[in-house]
């Protein structure tokens, strides 16, 4: 008790000292001024007082869980136990789409909106989550398949004058092409190298898009892209956000069920088998080559179909919109998510899309709250929000046995 | 269960009607611009011009005998956000829109508002096709464009300079690399001078040592740069350091007071264009002394505009007799208004006539306004 | 002649900058395995360090090399004590996690830190004050290479130096080595590894903050997002010399910022970053530990 009353004062005197200069100065060169705000160090040590204890509380609670785990116990909180009942969650996914199909007639226009934004970023975060929560490879540069989903369909639609819906698997088609391609030379690298290598076609792929003038318009960005079509019919602003709201629903189903499919499927397999460990999995006769690849361009395709409906739902782009933050949120809807879960990504993506819209006053703050929830996340709940539920396969006794013999 | 829904989902929607049929008693001026994140210095001196503006105005008895309604909204200064906010604004019912500041933005923006038929008019977004390409009908802007301001740039440096040999960079952004396109094509346009460089800086780099070398070995005598201040302070730094004497022409993102703090005495003798000093005319002081009353400081970047932007707009409603889009949009271009950028009414195009810019240098660690 | 020459220093300046902050990356790389993501932002921290310090300095009237040198310090001090607490809170912890978690915890601090100095200090650019003197003797080639430029390259060969002596002559260099080899053999025979760890963090947080404040004088500007670009170009640099190699870290920073120079110089600089990584890329192809790394034998 005393000790660590004594430990959290030393912290929080560690971080009186380690924070003071940053925040307690703030100097003005040019008026000659300094600036005290002494007040901030108050909170400071208060608040890392009583932070180091929810910190040691908390790893004790991972010790004694990781304790209980190897001693066999059951781990799973009640709503994975509940998750995996099958019949629960077919029920749960038929109420969810009836809630999907109802929402835009409900609410306005700014949160159809909104929840469109919201649904990208689950087909995204799908997608990174066949690379990265699948096959295990990092991908630090994820947004150059959505940026060419998008000037796919920017520059088709400007230049010959194509609708959306031809361009749609184009998109995907693109974004497909341009993983293989990338994929190429980085086969042999693991995951480090591949961090560094991603991250830079992620910024290749921002500089060309600004210097390729007569490919892509430079830094202006290209406007007026037409918003998707039915039947040659006029809408007005709301209609057609709610159309391209019902798109965008129809599309992330056919997303979830098509990397569902996947994720058990031979390739699926192949994938967590690589991930969970390259050289046995190589000594077991899976090509690696082939598997690495199938997992960025299928990665990549979902981004570069959702990248055509950006597009069309902004009706403006530039390469300013697919920075390396773009990535890093992505990548960050799949961690915060749960890896390699469906459900978890699509509540990551929820989380960090739509608070911020809702929190608009807190927007400052988000980043900050990104940055430290990913880290402490993966420190006290590597496994995200849903852990992916691996597909089992029970042993039922002998009864079929007998029955055929 | 479902009639539950039923009568929830009515009731939900005879709440919105009624919503609607109250809203109707005031005029609506939406303000979008970037009022967080790293962009909002831009943004949040247009937003206070417009609440001093409809405070004012609803003090005189308001428009048309309505009070007017401010609805605020950020966008960042993102497309993306952009299309969200207008989105918002459209739907909350804004009769008019001030806004929005970043070119980037206005353009995602735009297309909303066009099919909503609301008349937008943007202090700050200068990118030239907004009003050039003639495809917004309904956008207005009370700034001068980026053409020419690199019209002015390039004029000084040929003619009242009577330099020969140009270098123009840009920093590879919406905003820069317009301008030195546009510098570009009116120097070869001239005859009297050629470009002996063009090329795109890296943000952010630790030195532009190379490019300054470079533009020694091509024999230029000025530099004509497109870009914001930070790294138009690295530039005139090593040039100062390579004792590179060369004439550094830029624009109005340098025209900001860091660039004097950081560059320090390498921004000695540095042009660039920026809006006319306005502050003779009397609505000018008459706004910069209302705002410092109200907040206790120094207006910041585009505010002027921001205040004229908001007075265009509900003056051309009072003009216009009803909130009507053919009517305001037709009152904007025939009905003259006095501003703090002065007397304005607009063009065909959306453009105000009679706003423009001037060269400034720096002098003794000050902008001063070259005549 | 004169123009090689101006590109050869240039990217010597830079190149040395980028081999101090890609050594930070390197040692803890070749110690624990882990991409310190974020490094670039104790970089950051270094430089904003200083300012605070220089600044009030010269607002109560000192000036010139004494308050760079005094700023320089407490900013190595600071930047020390951040790298200790970030291996402390994130790092440690998920020691024996996956790979890619305390990669992910990297990355979220690297954006913690970006956002939490533009919060508690600012958006905008801060001017750093000029502190570094114009030397007389160096006014004849100053278009070449100027006092500046001097003045980091010594501060960077003289830190390298000392930092060789440290690894190769010294009791603690000596632990390091070996926690680099073999970290549980280590610590049979006596090592204490997790101190080695932290003075591994202490020691690259150290290099990182002298780049930063070096960059800060330098360049004469500092913001919340100077750490990002950095770091990129620092890792690239020791993964293309071969990330755990302290002199291949250097090499690749070397190369690095003279690959940029010359590329800038001699073709254009509108393609600077797909350059740099171009080169990463063909360099990881033909050797995929970089260029003096060693391939690590894997076992099952």
């Amino acid at each position: 008790m005393l000790r660590d009353f004594k430990q959290s004062l030393l912290i929080s005197a560690w971080f009186v000292f380690l924070t003071f200069p940053l925040m307690a100065v703030r100097v003005n060169t040019t008026d000659q001024v300094v600036t005290w705000r002494l007040m901030n160090m108050v909170w400071v040590a208060i608040g890392s007082f009583v932070l180091s204890y929810a910190w040691r509380f908390m790893l004790e609670r991972k010790k004694v869980r990781k304790k209980t785990a190897e001693e066999g116990a059951d781990t799973r909180s009640k709503l994975q136990i509940k998750l995996e009942d099958m019949s629960f969650r077919y029920k749960a996914m038929g109420g969810l789409l009836i809630v999907a199909l109802v929402y835009p007639l409900v609410v306005n226009t700014y949160q159809t909106n909104i929840m469109i934004s919201a649904l990208i970023y689950v087909v995204l975060g799908l997608g990174l989550n066949i690379t990265v929560g699948l096959a295990g490879l990092l991908d630090l540069g994820f947004v150059a398949f959505f940026g060419v989903g998008a000037y796919t369909f920017a520059l088709l639609n400007h230049h010959f004058d194509l609708g959306f819906w031809m361009t749609l698997p184009l998109g995907g088609v693109f974004g497909c092409l341009l993983g293989v391609i990338l994929g190429f030379p980085i086969l042999r690298l693991r995951g480090d190298y591949l961090a560094i290598v991603t991250l830079g076609f992620g910024m290749i792929f921002k500089v060309v898009m600004e210097n390729w003038d007569s490919l892509s318009f430079g830094p202006s960005g290209i406007a007026n892209i037409d918003k998707p079509g039915l039947f040659g019919m006029d809408m007005n602003l709301a209609q057609s956000t709610t159309y391209i709201y019902y798109i965008m629903i129809a599309l992330v189903v056919f997303t979830i069920l098509i990397t569902n499919r996947l994720k058990n499927s031979r390739i699926g397999r192949a994938w967590i088998a690589l991930r969970e460990d390259e050289i046995a999995c190589v000594a077991m006769g899976i090509d690696m080559a082939r598997t690495k690849l199938s997992a960025y361009a299928l990665g990549a395709f979902w981004a570069g179909m959702v990248g055509v409906l950006f597009a069309s739902k902004t009706t403006f782009i530039n390469p300013a919109s697919f920075t390396f933050m773009e990535s890093a949120i992505i990548l960050s809807i799949v961690v915060l998510g749960g890896m390699g879960s469906i459900l978890g990504v699509i509540l990551g993506a929820f989380i960090l899309i739509l608070m911020p819209e809702y929190l608009r006053d807190l927007s400052e703050y988000r980043m900050l709250a990104f940055g430290a929830a990913m880290a402490l996340m993966m420190i006290f709940r590597p496994q995200g929000l849903v852990s992916g539920l691996r597909q089992k396969y029970e042993y039922k006794g002998t009864k079929d046995q007998v029955n055929n013999g | 269960m479902k009639k539950t829904a039923l009568v929830l989902l009515s009731l939900v929607f005879a709440l919105s009607t009624v919503a609607t049929g109250f809203a109707a008693d005031t005029i609506k001026l939406g303000v979008a611009g970037p009022h967080s994140g790293d962009l909002a210095p831009y943004g949040i001196p247009a937003m206070k011009a417009a609440q001093l503006v409809v405070k004012k105005i609803n003090a005189e008895g308001g428009v048309l005998g309505k009070q007017v309604e401010l609805l605020i909204q950020d966008d960042e200064c993102k497309p993306e956000k952009a299309t969200n906010t207008a989105t918002k604004l459209v739907t909350d019912g804004a009769d008019v829109v001030l806004g929005h500041i970043c070119s980037g933005a206005t353009k995602a923006a735009l297309g909303i508002y066009k099919d909503a038929k609301i008349p937008v008019m943007s202090p700050s977004a200068t990118n030239p096709p907004l009003t050039q390409s003639g495809e917004y009908p309904n956008f207005f802007r009370t700034i001068a464009s980026d053409d020419m301001q690199a019209m002015l740039a390039v004029d000084f440096a040929i003619n009242t300079l009577g330099l020969k040999k140009i270098a123009v960079l840009h920093d590879k952004g919406d905003y820069g690399k317009g301008f030195a396109e546009f510098a570009k094509q009116f120097v070869e346009a001239s005859g009297k001078a050629e470009v002996v460089l063009f090329e795109g800086i890296t943000p952010g780099a630790i030195n532009y040592d190379s490019i300054v070398g470079k533009i020694r070995r091509d024999g230029a005598e000025a530099l004509i740069f497109g870009g914001y201040h930070p790294e138009a302070s690295k530039l005139v730094q090593s040039m100062k350091r390579k004792r590179l004497d060369v004439a550094f022409i830029s624009d109005d993102g340098v025209k900001d007071d860091s660039f004097l703090k950081v560059a320090g005495e390498a921004a000695e003798g540095a042009y660039m264009t920026g809006p006319k000093d306005l502050s003779s005319i009397p609505l000018n002081a008459a706004a910069t002394a209302a705002f410092k009353a109200e907040y206790g400081a120094d207006p910041g970047a585009f505010f002027q505009e921001g205040y004229s932007a908001a007075l265009a707009l509900l003056n051309a409603i009072e003009k216009a007799g009803s909130t009507d889009y053919d009517a305001v949009n037709n009152a904007l271009r025939t009905e003259y208004v006095e501003t703090p950028v002065g007397k304005i009414k607009f063009d065909a195009k959306g453009d105000a006539e009679g706003v423009g810019f001037s060269v400034y240098t720096v002098k003794d660690g000050a902008f001063v306004e070259l005549k | 002649m004169e123009y090689f020459l101006e590109l050869f220093f240039g990217g010597l300046t830079r190149g040395s900058i980028y081999a101090l902050i890609a050594l930070g990356y390197t040692m803890v790389y070749g110690i624990i395995q882990l991409i310190n993501f974020a490094h670039g932002e104790i970089y950051m921290i270094g430089a904003f360090v200083a300012l605070i310090v220089a600044g009030i300095c010269t607002i109560y009237g000192m000036t010139g090399i004494s308050v760079l040198i005094l700023a320089g310090v407490i900013a190595v001090i600071y930047a020390c004590a951040y790298g200790f607490t970030l291996e402390k809170i994130a790092y440690r912890p998920l020691r024996g996690a996956p790979r890619l978690s305390p990669l992910i915890s990297a990355i979220g601090m690297s954006i913690f830190l970006q956002n939490y100095v533009l919060l508690v200090q600012t958006p905008d650019f801060l001017p750093f004050p000029s502190l570094i003197p114009d030397f007389a003797f160096m006014e004849p080639v100053a278009y070449i290479i100027g006092s500046p430029e001097l003045v980091i390259l010594v501060t960077t060969f003289v830190t390298m130096i000392l930092l060789t002596l440290l690894i190769k002559k010294t009791r603690v260099g000596k632990a390091m080595r070996a926690t680099q080899q073999d970290m549980n053999m280590a610590r049979l025979v006596g090592v204490n590894v997790d101190r080695i760890i932290s003075l591994t963090f202490i020691i690259g947080s150290a290099l990182a903050a002298i780049g930063g404040v070096l960059v800060a004088s330098y360049i004469g500007q500092v913001n919340f997002y100077i750490g990002f670009l950095a770091g990129v170009k620092a890792f690239t640099a020791a993964v293309l010399g071969g990330i755990g190699s302290i002199a291949g870290a250097v090499l690749g920073g070397l190369v690095l910022g003279w690959a940029e120079s010359f590329a800038a110089g001699y073709i254009s600089s509108d393609y600077e970053d797909v350059f740099t990584f171009g080169l990463l890329v063909l360099i990881l192809i033909l050797r995929p530990s970089g260029i003096l790394g060693k391939t690590r034998k894997q076992k099952v």
